[in-house]
């Protein structure tokens, strides 16, 4: 790959105009709670996800959708697929920043994981409300 | 994309070997970083070998024995020799210390030693260090008050607002700690990195300053403090024995506490 070489920063501006760049964005705060809180609500929420399986073990349709047909079930296994989804976007979003570098790049990079996981997450629940509801 | 190879011309290649004295009967090899701007050429690895016995028992006390006896072209910065002005931080049996608190006994084998990375290097084992203190520069680091301190007496504090500020006053800047760290590597243009937050946290934690929301709301930026990942290559690699990943974690704890 033919690698750029074109430097992205402006020589000549200050070493302090430079650290200073375009400022604080004044979030951040946000983000880092919420990947704190939904790792928190996954070690639960995993672990209730095993147990379902094991549970679950060798069921056909019927018995899948009594399962699902009970609201806790539902409900647990849409906080799950919320829950996993949601950490899953921002911990990826947070490898994009650290990797790649280049604005336009990045920001094309991160709109289509974040289709990508709006889709798969989108998908998950369907199908768990399709279960809950048939 | 964050670069994992050296640049062709940044590739370090075999240097010189300078032999021991014949008749040294405890002989260390250091191998040191040489890259001198003049000539062109690719850094290399000079190999010196020491006469342990002939030597103080500082890493310190071998480069400057080779700069005195052997070698007077190799660069380096150092001065107070103990620990407290940060002058001679560099890496050491890869890992970024100060070379006069580092025994050569404590290296097995070779001791290998080069600038701090993935800075500019001006020469050998000068790195330019310029970025992190304007990075330090923008944060600040003075006291900021509004109300005028008593006319006849210096600010207060009790005993117990003196020792939030414990584990950060040391810092001595040799910035060992944001040279290791692999965020401040891949994004040191934004990322403040572990030293500077450090000291932005040293001015947040003194009661005797007004100006700690206006600090907050400087660092409260996915790059400049977020870039932290916890990855803690700085509390293990400070050779003062400080926890700038701790302060980062104070900060961010203090972006939360203020939401309410």
């Amino acid at each position: 790959m033919q690698k750029d070489t074109t430097p992205s920063i402006h020589i000549m501006r200050s070493q302090l105009g430079r650290a200073r760049g375009l400022g604080a964005a004044k979030h951040g705060a946000a983000h880092w709670w919420a990947e704190r809180l939904t790792a928190a609500a996954l070690l639960p929420l995993s672990l209730y996800f095993v147990l379902s399986v094991l549970l679950l073990k060798g069921a056909g349709r019927a018995a899948m959708a009594a399962y699902m047909g009970e609201p806790w079930n539902a409900v647990l296994f849409l906080l799950l697929i919320f829950a996993m989804f949601y950490h899953l976007s921002m911990g990826l979003q947070a490898v994009i920043e650290d990797y790649v570098r280049k604005d336009a790049k990045r920001i094309a990079v991160l709109m289509l994981v974040k289709a990508g996981i709006w889709f798969l997450g989108l998908a998950a629940a369907v199908s768990v409300l399709k279960l809950a509801v048939s | 994309m964050a670069e994992f190879t050296l640049p062709a011309n940044s590739r370090v290649g075999e240097g010189k070997t300078h032999k021991a004295p014949a008749g040294a009967k405890r002989v260390k090899a250091f191998k040191v970083y040489r890259w001198n701007p003049d000539d062109g050429k690719n850094p290399v690895m000079d190999t010196f070998e020491i006469d342990l016995d002939a030597c103080g028992p500082m890493v310190l006390d071998a480069i400057i024995k080779i700069k005195n006896e052997i070698d007077s072209s190799l660069t380096f910065r150092r001065s107070c020799r103990e620990g407290i002005c940060g002058s001679c931080a560099m890496n050491i049996d890869g890992t970024n210390t100060l070379a006069c608190l580092k025994p050569i006994s404590e290296v097995q084998g070779d001791v290998k030693i080069n600038p701090l990375p993935h800075m500019p290097v001006v020469k050998d084992l000068v790195p330019d260090l310029s970025q992190p203190y304007a990075q330090l520069r923008s944060i600040e680091p003075w006291l900021q008050a509004e109300t005028a301190p008593p006319p006849d007496a210096e600010r207060l504090q009790s005993k117990e607002e003196r020792a939030e500020i414990d584990g950060l006053w040391e810092c001595i800047l040799c910035f060992c700690c944001s040279t290791s760290c692999p965020s401040y590597w891949w994004n040191g243009d934004r990322y403040l990195g572990p030293a500077v937050l450090l000291q932005a946290y040293r001015w947040i934690a003194d009661s005797r300053d007004e100006a700690t929301g206006k600090r907050l709301d400087a660092l409260e930026d996915p790059f400049k403090l977020y870039r932290c990942h916890t990855i803690m290559n700085c509390t293990q690699t400070c050779p003062k024995g400080l926890n700038p990943a701790k302060a980062i974690g104070k900060v961010k704890q203090l972006m939360l506490e203020r939401q309410g």
